[in-house]
């Protein structure tokens, strides 16, 4: 399966009044994650994450492509 | 002064209660003239109630403020009579375009969802809105009392006395119900003592009403960290006259006495030009937001609504487009309970229904603040690299947040909504805002709704109806708070006690899942009560009684 790109979050236990509401949901866990982390603490908390769902992933197939894809530059 | 508006001055009277022997009692008195003020005194107006509207002004709010109106708002401002004024003068937009550092990232297009009376978003100056709603109000005869400065209030049970001060000097009158629209500062809400909660943003925005002979199109542009003003977000959008709002952030440590200066502003706006075509300064102003709100929006027999009860950052236009769904929510309610159809306890369910409402705003705007002003250098990161993969991937495009424009609330949890017995499918579940739909001869669905309440009845052909349901719309018709009933029909036909309407192009029954025979009741402020596949009069009394808290025992 290739890499989704498309937007994808989604909240199996409430059903969205709008569209955007599941991906800022997100968003708004991530940062808060963060906070009181020193930026040591932060990225140490990222490499773990990302461990963490690469790993949940498996597939490598599809974790070469976001390594690919976070490499680029815009 | 905008160059491009001539203020209106309102005449001032003097109020009768300076020369009354007694104190004067009123049904209803709305303290502050501005948007939300004004729709409460309107609608309330168009239900029956006399209605006395305090401001201590004479004037619209000059400078720069509300400039987005969203359909919503739309559509209540057509129910109140100032819908047409609005669209006529107002801009429409659809495009909007997302620039991080010197590039473009994306656009969207908000292209109107067809077959519905009203666009999406339509930009207008807070001054135009309120002059045609004054005129408005004025028509249907609100005792509109310019300059009466409210400088007391005592109690919060029946009377409400108010102590206002005039040109001519001071009276009292007294109130059984209080409405406070005097804005996010309410003094109202002081005198009372009452908190507000919630925080304030260490940021602080350069607002400049700007008119030019632009050939920009009439789009919203947003750009992150740009070269012309590094680090921080601006804003760009049209309003009417050729005039533009330009949002610069400034950050929490800018001078805002220094900003204001045409000698600073000048040289930001060229920046962003990137060329010397000619404007001119129409009003400029530094703000700082707030995100908060009211514990409580009712307190006994005064109610607080619009910016004096919550208040969001402007981005995603939540503000006044809130606040007019403030007015629609009680408006209906406060009718039925000083009319004796309803039992007080009617009014809590504004507060349940517009504080939940409420917070859905207020996590919004404090979303988009986050994501344009990172707290943190992490956040930052996130929030750029967000940035850079929106450029291509369309999922990121989606995290972009530069304001989630209003939408209207949909009441989910709401003790007035009857839940659903049986599946339908789309979204006008109850508590949902009712979606419009074109009818025959240039009518529109959401004028056939509001005011009062309705029964949508879908029907292949209105002949084919069941005599015994025909029956039963006499009863309907004439309850105590009685239910009009509409008939959507794929066919013409007359049906006795019902206004037909065709649904020629089948949008009604696809957004509504109306199948032949599917019903909807709908409250006064066009929001979904409760809906069944069948006709059945049991069970629409049992409605409507739960819709006006008519269904429980004091
Ligand atoms: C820069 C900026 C941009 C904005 N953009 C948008 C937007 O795009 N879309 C949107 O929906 N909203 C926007 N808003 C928010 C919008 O302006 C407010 O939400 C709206 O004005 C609230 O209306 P209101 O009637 O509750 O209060 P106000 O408009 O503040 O009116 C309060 C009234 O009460 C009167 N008053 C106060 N005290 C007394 C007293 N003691 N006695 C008698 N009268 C009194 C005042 O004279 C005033 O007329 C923006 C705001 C700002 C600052």
């Amino acid at each position: 399966m290739p890499l989704t790109l498309n937007a994808n979050f989604h909240d199996p236990e409430k059903r969205p009044i709008r569209d955007f509401s599941p991906g800022d949901d997100f968003y708004e866990m991530l940062i808060d994650a963060h906070r009181d982390l020193s930026a040591e603490q932060s990225a140490k908390f990222n490499a773990k994450l990302i461990l963490l769902l690469a790993n949940h992933i498996g597939d490598l197939v599809v974790l070469r492509e976001a390594i690919a894809r976070a490499g680029e530059t815009a | 002064m905008p160059s491009s508006y001539r203020q209106p001055h309102f005449a001032y009277l003097r109020p009768p209660d300076l020369d009354a022997v007694q104190r004067l009692r009123r049904p209803v008195v709305v303290v502050g003239a501005g948007p939300v003020g004004l729709a409460v005194a309107i609608d309330c107006r168009l239900k029956g109630l006399p209605v006395v509207l305090l401001d201590e002004d004479d004037t619209v709010s000059i400078g720069s403020r509300g400039l987005c109106y969203a359909k919503r708002s739309l559509e209540i401002l057509d129910r109140l009579g100032c819908g047409e004024a609005v669209i006529a003068k107002g801009v429409s937009w659809n495009v909007g375009r997302t620039f991080f550092r010197d590039h473009e990232v994306y656009r969207f297009d908000l292209v109107p969802e067809p077959d519905h009376k009203r666009p999406g978003m339509v930009n207008l100056q807070q001054y135009y809105l309120e002059e045609y709603q004054s005129a408005r109000a004025a028509t249907l005869g609100v005792d509109l009392r310019w300059k009466n400065r409210v400088i007391a209030v005592s109690g919060s049970s029946d009377p409400v006395v108010l102590t206002v001060d005039t040109p001519d000097g001071i009276y009292e009158l007294e109130t059984a119900w209080l409405i406070v629209a005097d804005g996010a500062r309410s003094p109202i809400r002081r005198m009372m003592g009452l908190d507000i909660e919630g925080k304030v943003f260490r940021d602080r925005f350069l607002i400049a009403d700007v008119r030019m002979q632009a050939d920009f199109p009439p789009e919203r542009w947003f750009w992150f960290d740009p070269p012309f003003h590094p680090n921080q977000s601006v804003l760009l959008h049209r309003q009417a006259d050729n005039v533009w709002r330009i949002d610069f952030q400034l950050g929490w440590d800018a001078d805002p006495e220094a900003e204001k200066a045409p000698e600073r502003v000048i040289p930001r706006i060229k920046a962003m030009l990137g060329d010397d075509r000619e404007f001119e300064l129409e009003w400029v102003s530094v703000y700082t937001f707030q995100c908060r709100r009211m514990a409580r929006f009712r307190h006994g027999r005064v109610l607080f609504v619009g910016d004096a009860a919550h208040q969001v950052s402007p981005f995603g236009a939540r503000g006044a487009n809130s606040g007019y769904q403030d007015a629609d929510n009680l408006a209906w309610k406060l009718q039925l309970v000083i009319a004796g159809l309803a039992p007080e306890r009617l009014l809590d369910t504004y507060d349940e229904e517009r504080v939940a409402a409420a917070d859905e705003n207020l996590l919004n705007s404090t979303r988009s603040t986050d994501f344009i002003t990172p707290k943190s250098g992490i956040s930052r990161i996130f929030r750029d690299a967000v940035l850079e993969l929106a450029e291509r991937h369309a999922f990121a495009r989606r995290l972009v947040n530069s304001g989630r424009l209003s939408l209207p609330a949909v009441y989910v949890h709401s003790s007035l909504n009857t839940p659903d017995v049986e599946a339908f499918a789309g979204d006008m579940s109850p508590g949902a805002p009712m979606a419009d739909a074109p009818l025959d001869d240039g009518h529109w669905l959401i004028d056939e709704l509001g005011g009062g309440f309705r029964l949508l009845l879908f029907a292949d052909v209105p002949a084919a109806i069941e005599r015994s349901i025909v029956d039963a719309f006499t009863v309907l018709r004439h309850q105590p708070v009685p239910i009009e009933v509409v008939i959507l029909a794929r066919r013409s036909g007359a049906v006795a006690n019902a206004r037909v309407r065709i649904d020629f192009k089948g949008v009604a029954a696809d957004r509504y899942d109306g199948h032949h025979g599917a019903v909807y009741l709908a409250r006064p402020d066009q929001h979904v009560a409760a809906r069944w596949r069948r006709f059945d009069l049991d069970r629409i009394l049992a409605a409507l009684a739960r819709a006006t808290c008519n269904d429980r025992e004091v």
